[in-house]
């Protein structure tokens, strides 16, 4: 009948989070006869009557409207196969990166995306009897070219954006460089030159790092004045 | 109970030093060092990924593969790299004690590699192993029911012992190691070798759970360790940024217009700016730094002669994209003067990009492309992708009645005859009017 941790508090798989009653089991939550048990290392967000908990650590699990930043790995006739960082590989459709007829008798998908092209892009579809299916037909999405690519912890991603965008604002005004987030935890940076590039990216390193600092948005933005 | 000492100087119920850290490899998803007494473990996960050979897997869940494998300077003899029966025995056990904790139906048809590599060798390895190995996945992020904690217990000299040394191993009459998780109560493993009485068994497995149990807290005390950063202090509003608002935030990051309407008041936004015409002045009334006007004025350059009958498609049209790119191509509204600078340089890539990416999808009319390409692109701008596929489209049509000259011969059968039946009724209608 009783919750037995603390909100916010660092909980490892199989520790019980609560014993007895009728709670609503939450994200990452098994429960195990009359025991409530996380099954990641996490942190605890339970609230009201239901138990959760958030990893810290893990793989991005795709998730139907995230976008994305992939690579093209493979080239189809009519379809290309993109690594996302996840467990599954993204299909990307031609049907979905074109919007023009595409006859694979005369056209080449290479011409459009080759292997080895960072695209970014959206999830249309994923369930697990399926892989993700993915789009660039949207306004924003499409290849990138130029600038870095670093990939952090999903689990940080929205530590780097920060509270309503805080935190990646900071860093493109004081860096000068252009930042693109995709929710598999890998981030483009491209600026004027290598050296804004370097900077920008020394910067989302410090806030993985110190992803659970309290007043990391000031802290960072310090560290960002200190360099100029 | 008189006091038993052995050989290293423990108590019969005492464990060996031990010591584990986590996350010790950064290219591996997940990873642990212990030390068990002489013992040296590393353990490192990657997964859930990609299954191949893709006929492995399983619709329903994960495939969990496990490898054990000793170094060749892990015992003092030399180990032959080639695996050992031994080592896949090991590897078989372990993959299955793994597989009893491991939520792998959450991730059908990936697999999970765990990879057991033993740097020294001291007795009661395969235990050690567990326990790497469940530090691993939980530090790999993999959903589990409970850690696992390995301790051996046997028989030296008629006493029961715990956490057997390799003296003790080889010496003693009795082997039993098990590999528990303390808080669902279960064993996961479990082999015996040697001779028990039913007494001694149960004795030797009270004494390897109780040692397990302890192996347990240390397991969660090292993860705690590595993973608590004051989390008396990150309790913070900013932390608590729930999933489906990162997709709005990175929405609201790309600064675009998100319906149809505003869409369109956007385009009216920004059509002045990218109008031939007035692109000079326009870009001048927005407050920009010098070093955008220099840009500006570099770019503008070839944009006030686009109708040059001469000039090839590719010099008009690029020049075009890069007065409107900033504002559309994707990749990123632009708002701060340097960004903006940053957007023109890397829109000319893109320009340059998308020239090649039309170019194929014209290959076998490519020539005559040039010259409509020059008029339609040059004057107007490509308001989003969408719209420049429909100009494409409209191209495409427009096209095919006028290719006479030089594709001809490019083109396909099909089309060719398309084209001359085109061609003809053309001509008649000329002929009528």
């Amino acid at each position: 009948m009783t919750v037995l941790v603390k909100e916010k508090e660092l909980v490892v798989p199989g520790q019980i989070l609560a014993e007895g009653g009728h709670y609503k089991v939450g994200a990452n939550v098994i429960k195990d006869g009359e025991y409530y048990r996380s099954v990641v290392l996490g942190i605890y967000t339970g609230s009201g009557n239901t138990i959760s908990t958030r990893p810290l650590t893990g793989k991005y699990y795709p998730h139907v409207g995230d976008l994305v930043i992939g690579k093209i790995i493979d080239v189809g006739l009519t379809m290309w196969r993109l690594d996302i960082g996840s467990p599954y590989e993204g299909i990307l459709f031609v049907s979905n990166a074109t919007r023009r007829k595409f006859d694979p008798v005369r056209h080449d998908a290479r011409k459009i995306y080759d292997v080895g092209d960072v695209v970014r892009a959206k999830i249309i579809a994923f369930d697990r009897t399926k892989d993700p299916s993915l789009t660039t037909l949207d306004r924003g999405l499409g290849k990138l070219s130029g600038g870095k690519i670093i990939s952090v912890s999903p689990t940080k991603i929205s530590r780097i954006i920060g509270h309503r965008g805080s935190m990646i604002n900071i860093i493109k005004k004081y860096t000068h460089t252009n930042i693109l987030v995709g929710q598999n935890g890998r981030i483009w940076v491209n600026g004027r030159d290598i050296n804004d590039e370097m900077r920008a990216i020394e910067a989302i390193r410090l806030v993985e790092k110190e992803a659970l600092r309290s007043g990391l948005t000031d802290y960072i933005e310090e560290f960002l004045k200190e360099g100029k | 109970m008189s006091e038993f000492i052995r050989v290293d100087g423990r108590k019969k119920d005492e464990l060996r030093p031990i010591d584990i850290q986590i996350g010790v490899l950064d290219s591996a998803d997940g990873s642990a060092l212990v030390r068990m007494g002489k013992n040296i473990i590393l353990a490192a996960v990657r997964g859930p990924r990609e299954l191949h050979p893709k006929h492995l897997a399983m619709p329903d869940k994960a495939k969990i593969r496990c490898t054990y494998r000793m170094a060749t300077f892990s015992v003092p003899d030399r180990k032959s790299p080639a695996p050992s029966r031994r080592e896949k025995e090991i590897s078989k056990v372990l993959t299955e004690a793994l597989e009893s904790v491991v939520l792998s139906h959450l991730y059908p048809r990936s697999a999970i590699d765990i990879f057991i590599q033993v740097i020294q060798a001291d007795g009661g390895t395969r235990c050690a192993s567990a326990t790497a190995a469940s530090l691993a996945l939980a530090d790999a992020g993999i959903p589990m029911r409970d850690l696992l904690a390995g301790v051996a217990a046997g028989i030296f000299k008629d006493e029961v012992v715990l956490d057997l040394c390799d003296e003790e191993d080889k010496d003693g009459t009795g082997d039993l190691p098990i590999v528990y998780s303390p808080s669902t109560d279960e064993i996961s493993l479990l082999q015996l070798d040697g001779q028990f009485t039913l007494d001694q068994f149960e004795e030797a497995l009270n004494l390897a759970i109780d040692g397990a149990r302890k192996i347990y807290d240390m397991e969660k005390q090292a993860l705690i360790d590595r993973y608590k950063i004051d989390v008396e202090e990150e309790i913070h509003e900013e932390v608590s940024v729930e999933e489906q608002e990162i997709e709005e935030l990175i929405e609201q990051e790309l600064e675009e217009p998100e319906t149809k309407e505003e869409e369109e008041d956007f385009a009216e936004k920004i059509t002045p700016s990218v109008s031939v015409g007035e692109t000079t002045e326009e870009t001048v009334e927005i407050p920009v730094t010098e070093e955008i006007e220099e840009t500006t004025g570099e770019i503008m350059e070839p944009v006030s002669s686009p109708t040059e009958p001469g000039a090839p498609a590719e010099e008009a049209s690029e020049p075009s994209e890069i007065t409107e790119a900033p504002e559309t191509f994707g990749f990123e509204a632009v708002t701060s003067s340097v960004q903006e600078h940053d957007a023109i340089k890397e829109s000319v890539q893109e320009g340059e990009e998308r020239l090649d990416e039309h170019d194929v999808v014209h290959e076998e009319t490519e020539e005559s492309d040039e010259a409509t390409e020059e008029d339609v692109i040059s004057v107007e701008e490509y308001e989003d992708e969408e719209e420049k596929f429909d100009e494409w489209e409209d191209l495409e049509d427009d096209e095919i009645p006028t290719p006479e000259t030089e594709t001809e011969e490019e083109l396909e059968d099909e089309e060719f005859e398309d084209t001359d039946t085109l061609e003809i009724t053309e001509l008649e209608d000329q002929e009528e009017i």
